[in-house]
C-alpha cells in the first residue's frame, strides 16, 4: 500500500515536470552518473565493518520507509555551512558554522572536515616574486568551486575556495573556504549551479570588503614606511655629518642598507596598492564577473557603510579621494627586522573584510542556508514549479504570488516561446554538453606568469582527452578503472575524500581560440560554461573529477591605468544578465501549481497552441510510460525530480507531435466525456495524492525539527500564511454548508463581504477565503481584511473580499445601509448569524475545490489541492481566452449569434463546464484579457463587472 | 441623497422596483472616473468618444468615453462652473476644432480647445454670473445669459447685449426660428430677436420682441421640440406648449402632477404638495412626445393629443433631475436619490379594466383610485392606445444625487453625481468582445499568431 502511494506521488511529480529518464543527466556537473553509481557499488561491496564503524547508507531502507530521508546516514542533523581557513599558524581550522548552533554539526568532526576541504584547494593562487618579475604580484584568482564527498562521514559538500589579502600574512594571502555541507549527495550535485551562484555572491562580498581593507592597510603601511624612511634618512644624514673619518662605520652601512630596504619596500607596497586598486576596472571588462551588490541593504550601505562606497568617477584619480576619507593616521616607525613570528595574532575574518561586508556575507550565507535546507526533492520541485510558473506569464498572476518570480524584462519572459529557433540551436549545444566531456587543453590555463596551475595533471589530461570523453559516457565502469590505473597517486590524500566536480566560470575560456573543442553550455540560469577536467584520482577513494584552472587576470596594460579608488558600483549591470542576483523565489506552497495538472491538461494546452501558436507556454512532455520509469524492485521510485532547465524544455518540451492533425483540434482532446472522465480520474488520483502528500508531509514533519523546509526569507511569512489560510479554509468548508456559493462568488469576481462584530473571527474567515480570490493584476491580492467604515462602489472595484465590522452605533447603521444599497454587487457572509446572501451556485468545480468530506487534514495540503484545481481552471480560462474563433467570427458574414453559440458550446461541451462554472471561467478569461492587453506601466482604472442575478439567503 | 418621503410608507412602497434580475439592462460593467473634488453637475459631449465634465470645483475634465481615460484636466475657473456648452467650428478652411465654453461663478467665461487641452480665450467683463450658454451654430455666434443677454462671435468679441433684465438673471435659453431666442427670466419668458446691425458688417443687434407671462412661478425648464413648437415648465408644475413662430400658447397642462383627468378635485391635496414635488425639473422631447421630469415622477405628454399618455408618479425616491429619451423607446432618468433608471414606453394591450397609471392612486385609497382610474381608462380608450412606462433596469452606483447623465449609445452611459464621481456604465458583453478583439490584434501585432511547430 505504501509503495503504491509513493509511486503515485512520484509519478505525478515527475510526470508533471515533464521529465523523462533521458533527461536526468545533468548538464551542470561534468561527470557521469557512473561515478556515483560506482561509488555506491563500492560501498556495497565493502567487507562488513565492525558494527560500531558501519554507517548505514540507507537506514530506513526497509518496508514503508520514506525514501527521501537520506539525512539519517550522517553525523549531523541538518545541512549547514562551514567557513574554514587554512591558517599559516595552525593549519586548517573551522571558523564558524551557519546555523551557528552546536547541535547542527552534532558529532561531526569539523576540524577533520576542514582539513579535508582545505586540502582540495585548486585555486593555485600564489603571491610572491614570480620568476622574471621584480616585485611581488597580487594574483586576482577566481574562486574555485568543487564538490566533495566524504563517504565515511556521510557528508557531501559544495566547497567554495577563496583567498583574501592580508598584508601580514605569508604571501599576503589567506586561503579560506566556504562549504555547504549536506548528507544528500544529490542535493549538492543538482544544486551545484545554484549553490555556486549564491556562494559567489557571498564570496564577492567578502572579497570586496577585503580589497578595501587591504588597500587601507597598504596605505597605512606606506605611511609607516615613508615615515621610517624619513627617520632613517635623517639619521643617516646626521651620521654622515657626525662622521668625519672618511669611512663608513658598520653602523652607517647598516643604516644605509636599512634605508635601501625601506625604499624597496615602499616601491613594492606602492605596486601592490596600484594592483589592488586596478582591480575593478579590469574586472569590468569581463562579462563573467559578478560584482557583489548589496541589494536589500543598499540603504544601509549608503548610510552605515563608509565613504568608500561614495560614488567616484573611475577616470578621476582617486588618491586624494581615498586619503581624504581615511581618518588621520599617525605613522609608526617600522623596525628593520620584520616582526614575523608565530605568536603574532592574525586578523580575524571580520577584520579582514570590514565589519559591514562581513555582516552582509553572513546575511547572504544565512540566506543560502535557508534556501537550500530540507529535502532536495522539495527544492527541485520548487525550482521546477517556479521555472514553469515563470513561463506562464499569461495566466500565472491569477492565483500565484508572482512577485516572488524573478522580475525580468518582458521580452525575456516570452523567450521560451518566441525564440524557439534560437532555443533549438542553444539546445543543440546543450545536448552536446549533456554528454559529460572531459576536455582540457593547455590553453585553458592562461599562460600568464602569475598563474601556476598544476601542470602535471593538465598534460596528462590532455593526452587522454579523446579517450576519456568517450569512455565516460559509454563505459563508466571501465572508465573508472582506467582512471584508477593511470592517474592514481597523483595527489597525496586522505582516505575517503572525493572531489566530485568543480566549476569554472568559463568566459575567459570560450573567448580564446584554443578552446574550440570545448563544449559551450549556455545554461539559462547562469550562462556559465562548465569545463570539466579530470585532475587526479587518488590512491584510495580520492577522486578529483574536475576542477577549474585559475587565471591571473590582470592584463599588464590595465594595471597602472586606473589607480583610482576601489569603486564597486559601475559594473552592476552585468548582474542582471548573469542571473546571479538574490533570486527571489517562490515559496514551495505556491509553486505546486503544477501538481495536479495531469496529462489531460497538458493535452488540452495543445489546443491552445493551435489557436495561438507559440504564444502558449512551453508545454510539458507527456508522461513517460510507466515502463520507462526507473523503478526499483519494491516499486519505489528513488530518483528525485531533476532540475529544470528552461532551454532544455524549450527544445524538447515543444508540442507533442500529433500526427495527422497538425494544428487542428483533436477530437478526443476536447471531448467533454474525455475531459469529464479524466476529471474523475484526476479526482480519484487527487484523493490519493492528497493522502500520500499528507502522509509524506507528516512523515517529513516527524523529522522537521532536523530539517526544516527550505524557505526564502521573503516568503517565509507567506508560507506560514498559506498554511494557516489552508487550515482556515478547511475549517470553513467543513463548518459552513454554504461554502460553495461563497467560494463561487469569489471565483466569479463578485465581492464577498464578511460581516461580523469580532475582528479576529472576521479576519480568520477572510484569510481562509482569500485563497480563492483571483488576482486582478500582478499587484496585491484584492483582499481587505478589516474595514469599519461604510463601503462604496470604488471599494468593490478594488477589493473582492472584504472583512467588515458590524457595530450597533449609528455609524453601523450607515454601514448596513451601504451594504443593502450595493447588495447587487455583493455577497454577504454574516459571521455572527452564520448566514450567507449570495447568488445560487449549481456548478461542479467548487464542489471539487471544497468538498466538506475531504480527507485532507493539513492546511498546506489543502492549499495545494486548491492550487491544483485553480490551475485547471486557469488553463481552461486560458484556452477560452485565446481561442480566436470563440470570440471573433470565422468569416465576415458570420452572425454574432453563431459566435455566441460556439462560445457557449465550447464552454459547456468542450471544457465541460456546468451552469455557473461558465461564469467563473468567463470572469477569469476577462481578467486574462485585461492583463494581456493592458499597456505596461499603465495600471488603468479597474473596472467592475457584475450580473443582475437574484441572491438567496443561506442559513446553517 | 435619500430624499424626503413626506407621504410615508404608502408612497414609498409605490416606487416601482425592478427586481434583481434585469435581463433588459445592458449595463453590466462600470468604470468609476475620479477627477473632481466637488459635485459634478454637467456632462457635455464633445464628439463621438469624448465628453467633458464640470462642477462645483471649477475644474473641467475631458474624458475618453470608451476607455474612461482622463484626457485633460482644465484649470482656469476659481469658482463653480455654472454653464457649459460645446462649440464646434464648422469652418471649411480649417480643421474641425472642438471647443467648449464654460461659464463660472467667478464671472468669467473661458473657451477651451479640446484637442490641445488649452485655454483659448477668457472673458471676464461680466457683471454677473453667466447662468446659461447657447451656441447659435447657424449664425456662428454664442449667447451668454446672466442678468443680461450678450451676443458673442467666435473670436469672443461682444457683438451686442441687452439692457439689465433682472438680478436673478436668465435661467434658460433656447434657440427659436427666425433668429429668435427664448429666455426664461423668473416667471417670464422673453423672446429676443437678433437683427443685422445696419452700420457694421459683422454686427448684430438684439431686440426684445415679446414677454410671455403665462407661468405662475419660475420657469425651470425650456426645450425646443421642433421648428414649430417649444415647451416650458415651471416650478409649480405648469407645462406650456408654445408656438415657436408666433409665441402663442398652444396648450398647457397645469395640474398634471395631480391627475390629468380631474385637475380640479381635491384642492387640499394640491396644497399638501410641496413645490418640489411638482416642479418641472427637466424636459426633453422627440417629435411626438414631451417627457417631463416632475417632482419624483416622469410624465409623457403627447403633443398631438395634448395630454399626458403615460406617467410614473413616483419614478424615484426623490426628485428627478434629468431625463433623456433614447432612440429605442427607452427613457433614462436620474434622481437625487442617487439612482439611474431605465424605462421603456410600452403600449398596453387593450385591457379595459385596468387603470392607466398603475399604482397611481394608491395613496388615496383603493376604492376611489379604482373608480377614477376606470373613468380615466374609459376616456383614454376612445381614441388612443394605452401606454405605460415599464421599469427595465436601474443603475445603483452613486452614493449621492445623480445630477446628469450622457448617453453615448454603444459606448455606454456616463453619469455624474454629487459624490464627486463620474461613472461610466458599459455593456459588459460588448466590452468583453471588444477586449477579445484587442487581444487578438495585439497577438497579431506581436507576431504570436503564427503557429510554429
Amino acid at each position: 500500500m505504501e509503495h503504491r502511494r509513493y509511486r503515485a506521488t512520484e509519478n505525478q511529480v515527475l510526470g508533471l515536470m515533464g521529465i523523462t529518464a533521458e533527461e536526468w543527466k545533468l548538464p551542470v556537473i561534468l561527470f557521469g552518473d557512473a561515478e556515483m553509481v560506482t561509488f555506491k557499488d563500492d560501498l556495497y561491496r565493502e567487507p562488513p565493518l565492525p558494527e560500531e564503524y558501519s554507517v548505514p547508507l540507507f537506514p530506513f531502507a526497509g518496508h514503508g520507509a520514506n525514501p527521501w530521508a537520506k539525512v539519517a546516514g550522517s553525523k549531523f542533523t541538518r545541512d549547514f555551512i562551514l567557513i574554514s581557513e587554512f591558517s599559516e599558524q595552525v593549519g586548517p581550522q573551522p571558523l564558524l558554522t551557519i546555523p551557528d548552533d552546536a547541535k547542527v554539526s552534532g558529532t561531526f568532526d569539523l576540524n577533520y572536515f576542514s582539513l579535508r576541504i582545505m586540502s582540495v584547494d585548486y585555486q593555485a593562487s600564489f603571491v610572491g616574486h614570480p620568476p622574471g618579475s621584480a616585485y611581488p604580484k597580487l594574483n586576482f584568482v577566481e574562486d574555485s568551486k568543487v564538490v566533495l564527498g566524504d563517504s565515511k562521514e556521510g557528508a557531501f559538500a559544495y566547497v567554495h575556495h577563496l583567498t583574501l589579502y592580508d598584508l601580514e600574512a605569508r604571501g599576503f594571502v589567506r586561503p579560506f573556504c566556504m562549504a555547504y555541507i549536506s548528507a544528500d549527495e544529490h542535493k549538492i550535485m543538482q544544486q551545484f549551479q545554484e549553490l555556486s551562484a549564491e556562494f559567489s555572491k557571498a564570496s564577492e562580498c567578502l572579497k570586496t570588503g577585503n580589497r578595501k581593507a587591504f588597500a587601507n592597510e597598504l596605505e597605512k603601511k606606506l605611511k609607516d614606511l615613508d615615515y621610517t624612511r624619513t627617520v632613517l634618512h635623517n639619521e643617516t644624514e646626521a651620521q654622515k655629518k657626525a662622521n668625519d673619518k672618511g669611512y663608513y662605520t658598520t653602523q652607517a652601512i647598516e643604516k644605509a642598507n636599512e634605508l635601501a630596504s625601506v625604499e624597496k619596500s615602499i616601491i613594492e607596497h606602492q605596486d601592490l596598492l596600484r594592483q589592488i586598486r586596478s582591480y575593478p576596472y579590469r574586472k569590468l571588462k569581463e562579462s563573467e564577473f559578478h560584482p557583489y551588490e548589496p541589494e536589500r541593504a543598499l540603504d544601509r550601505a549608503d548610510a552605515g557603510c563608509d565613504q568608500d562606497l561614495a560614488p567616484s568617477d573611475p577616470a578621476e584619480p582617486g588618491e586624494t579621494h581615498l586619503y581624504t576619507h581615511i581618518p588621520s593616521y599617525t605613522p609608526k616607525l617600522i623596525k628593520a627586522k620584520s616582526a614575523k613570528c608565530f605568536d603574532k595574532k592574525l586578523k580575524t575574518l571580520e577584520e579582514l573584510c570590514d565589519v559591514y561586508f562581513f555582516t552582509q556575507t553572513l546575511d547572504q550565507l544565512h540566506h543560502i542556508e535557508r534556501t537550500f535546507r530540507g529535502d532536495v526533492c522539495y527544492l527541485l520541485t520548487e525550482q521546477i514549479s517556479r521555472a514553469l510558473l515563470k513561463q506562464q506569464s499569461v495566466t500565472n498572476f491569477l492565483f500565484e504570488d508572482v512577485s516572488f518570480l524573478d522580475e525580468k524584462p518582458p521580452e525575456k519572459q516570452y523567450r521560451g516561446c518566441q525564440g524557439l529557433g534560437q532555443d533549438a540551436t542553444d539546445g543543440k549545444c546543450l545536448e552536446e554538453s549533456l554528454t559529460p566531456k572531459v576536455v582540457v587543453s593547455l590553453g585553458s590555463y592562461k599562460s600568464s606568469v602569475e598563474c601556476v596551475p598544476i601542470k602535471m595533471e593538465q598534460e596528462m589530461e590532455d593526452s587522454e582527452e579523446p579517450k576519456m570523453s568517450e569512455s565516460v559516457t559509454s563505459e563508466p565502469q571501465e572508465n573508472l578503472d582506467y582512471l584508477d590505473a593511470d592517474i592514481k597517486g597523483s595527489i597525496s590524500s586522505g582516505e575517503s575524500i572525493e572531489v566530485l566536480g568543480t566549476e569554472k566560470s568559463g568566459s575567459g575560456l570560450t573567448k580564446s581560440e584554443s578552446q574550440a573543442s570545448l563544449p559551450v553550455m549556455p545554461s539559462p540560469q547562469a550562462g556559465r560554461s562548465k569545463v570539466g577536467s579530470r585532475r587526479t584520482v587518488s590512491e584510495d577513494s580520492i577522486e578529483v573529477l574536475s576542477t577549474c584552472p585559475s587565471e591571473s587576470l590582470i592584463p599588464e596594460d590595465f594595471k597602472a591605468s586606473y589607480p583610482s579608488a576601489i569603486n564597486e558600483e559601475p559594473y552592476a549591470d552585468n548582474d542582471d544578465e548573469r542571473g546571479l542576483r538574490f533570486a527571489p523565489r517562490l515559496s514551495p506552497g505556491i509553486a505546486d501549481e503544477q501538481d495536479d495538472v495531469s496529462k489531460q491538461e497538458s493535452l488540452v494546452q495543445v489546443d491552445a497552441a493551435c489557436c495561438i501558436g507559440k504564444e502558449s507556454p512551453i508545454f510539458l512532455e507527456p508522461l513517460p510510460e510507466l515502463g520507462q520509469k526507473p523503478c526499483e524492485e519494491d516499486g519505489v521510485v528513488r530518483i528525485p525530480p531533476q532540475p529544470y532547465r528552461a532551454a532544455e524544455q524549450g527544445l524538447r518540451g515543444g508540442f507533442p507531435a500529433h500526427d495527422g492533425v497538425p494544428g487542428g483540434l483533436l477530437p478526443y482532446e476536447l471531448d467533454s466525456r474525455y475531459l469529464s472522465g479524466s476529471r474523475e480520474v484526476s479526482k480519484s488520483s487527487l484523493d490519493e495524492c492528497s493522502d500520500s502528500t499528507s502522509y509524506i508531509s507528516s512523515a517529513a514533519s516527524t523529522c522537521s525539527d532536523r530539517t526544516p523546509s527550505p524557505a526564502h526569507p521573503a516568503c517565509q511569512a507567506g508560507e506560514r500564511h498559506r498554511k494557516r489560510a489552508g487550515q482556515n479554509a478547511l475549517r470553513f468548508i467543513r463548518q459552513y454548508p454554504f461554502a460553495h456559493p461563497a467560494i463561487y462568488s469569489l471565483l466569479s469576481g463578485r465581492t464577498l463581504v464578511v460581516l461580523g462584530e469580532d475582528e479576529a473571527m472576521v479576519k480568520k474567515l477572510v484569510t481562509a477565503l482569500s485563497i480563492f480570490v483571483p488576482n486582478c493584476g500582478v499587484y496585491a491580492k484584492p483582499v481587505k481584511h478589516w474595514v469599519t467604515s461604510p463601503l462604496h462602489l470604488v471599494d468593490f472595484q478594488k477589493w473582492k473580499l472584504i472583512g467588515l465590522q458590524r457595530t450597533v452605533s449609528p455609524a453601523g447603521v450607515n454601514v448596513l445601509h451601504a451594504l443593502s444599497r450595493y447588495s447587487r454587487y455583493l455577497s454577504i457572509l454574516d459571521a455572527d448569524s452564520k448566514t450567507l446572501r449570495c447568488p445560487l451556485y449549481k456548478g461542479t468545480v467548487v464542489a471539487r475545490l471544497a468538498d466538506h468530506r475531504t480527507q485532507i487534514k493539513r492546511g498546506s495540503t489543502y492549499y495545494m489541492h486548491v492550487q491544483s484545481i485553480l490551475t485547471q481552471l486557469c488553463s481552461k480560462a486560458f484556452l477560452f481566452t485565446f481561442c480566436h474563433h470563440l470570440h471573433l467570427p470565422i468569416s465576415e458574414r458570420e452572425p454574432e449569434e453563431s459566435v455566441v453559440n460556439r462560445r457557449m458550446n465550447f464552454l459547456k461541451l468542450q471544457l465541460g463546464l456546468a451552469n455557473e462554472d461558465v461564469k467563473i471561467v468567463q470572469y477569469l478569461a476577462e481578467l486574462l484579457k485585461l492583463h494581456y492587453i493592458q499597456e505596461p506601466g499603465r495600471g488603468g482604472s479597474p473596472l467592475l463587472r457584475f450580473d443582475y442575478v437574484p441572491s438567496f439567503l443561506y442559513k446553517i | 441623497g435619500g430624499g424626503r418621503e413626506p407621504q410615508g410608507l404608502a408612497e414609498k412602497s409605490s416606487v416601482q422596483t425592478v427586481g434583481e434580475e434585469q435581463t433588459q439592462n445592458p449595463y453590466t460593467e462600470l468604470l468609476v472616473l475620479k477627477g473632481h473634488q466637488d459635485i459634478v453637475r454637467f456632462l457635455v459631449q464633445i464628439d463621438d468618444c469624448r465628453f467633458a465634465s464640470a462642477g462645483d470645483d471649477g475644474i473641467v475634465c475631458l474624458w475618453n468615453a470608451q476607455t474612461g481615460e482622463k484626457l485633460f484636466e482644465l484649470h482656469g475657473h476659481t469658482h463653480k462652473i455654472t454653464a457649459i456648452a460645446p462649440f464646434s467650428s464648422s469652418d471649411a478652411f480649417e480643421e474641425k476644432r472642438h471647443l467648449i465654453i464654460t461659464a463660472s461663478a467667478d464671472r468669467t467665461v473661458i473657451v477651451w480647445d479640446c484637442t490641445s487641452g488649452r485655454q483659448v480665450q477668457k472673458v471676464s467683463c461680466f457683471h454677473s454670473t453667466v447662468k446659461c450658454l447657447t451656441v447659435l451654430q447657424r449664425l456662428d455666434v454664442w449667447l451668454s445669459g446672466g442678468s443680461d443677454l450678450c451676443v458673442w462671435n467666435r473670436k469672443l468679441d461682444l457683438l451686442c447685449k441687452t439692457s439689465h433684465l433682472t438680478d436673478a438673471g436668465i435661467s434658460a435659453l433656447v434657440e427659436l426660428p427666425k433668429n429668435c431666442v427664448a429666455a426664461a427670466v423668473g416667471k417670464e419668458l422673453i423672446i429676443f430677436r437678433l437683427t443685422d446691425s445696419n452700420n457694421e458688417s459683422e454686427g448684430w443687434n438684439v431686440l426684445e420682441v415679446k414677454r410671455l407671462v403665462d407661468h405662475q412661478d419660475n420657469i425651470l425648464s425650456l426645450v425646443s421640440v421642433n421648428d414649430l413648437t417649444f415647451v416650458t415648465g415651471s416650478h409649480v408644475g405648469e407645462l406650456i406648449v408654445w408656438d415657436a413662430l408666433d409665441w402663442t400658447k398652444q396648450a398647457s397642462e397645469c395640474n398634471f402632477w395631480d391627475s390629468s383627468v380631474h385637475p380640479d378635485v381635491q384642492p387640499e391635496i394640491k396644497l399638501s404638495q410641496s413645490p418640489n414635488e411638482t416642479s418641472v425639473q427637466h424636459l426633453t422631447s422627440d417629435e411626438e412626445y414631451v417627457f417631463a421630469a416632475v417632482g419624483k415622477g416622469i410624465y409623457v405628454y403627447n403633443l398631438q393629443m395634448k395630454c399626458v399618455i403615460a406617467c410614473q408618479r413616483t419614478a424615484h425616491d426623490s426628485s428627478v433631475l434629468h431625463i433623456e429619451k433614447l432612440p429605442n423607446r427607452q427613457l433614462i432618468s436620474c434622481s437625487e436619490d442617487g439612482s439611474v433608471r431605465i424605462w421603456e414606453l410600452r403600449e398596453k394591450q387593450q385591457l379595459p379594466a385596468e387603470p392607466v397609471p398603475t399604482g397611481f392612486f394608491n395613496m388615496w385609497g383603493f376604492g376611489r383610485a379604482n373608480k377614477q382610474a376606470n373613468q380615466a381608462a374609459k376616456k383614454m380608450q376612445e381614441n388612443t392606445p394605452i401606454y405605460f412606462l415599464e421599469l427595465v433596469g436601474d443603475l445603483i452606483g452613486h452614493s449621492s444625487a445623480v445630477q446628469m447623465f450622457l448617453y453615448f449609445g454603444e459606448l455606454g452611459l456616463a453619469t455624474c453625481s454629487a459624490d464627486h464621481l463620474i461613472i461610466l456604465w458599459k455593456d459588459g458583453e460588448r466590452e468583453s468582445s471588444l477586449r477579445s478583439l484587442t487581444l487578438f490584434q495585439k497577438l497579431a501585432q506581436n507576431g504570436d499568431l503564427q503557429l510554429k511547430l
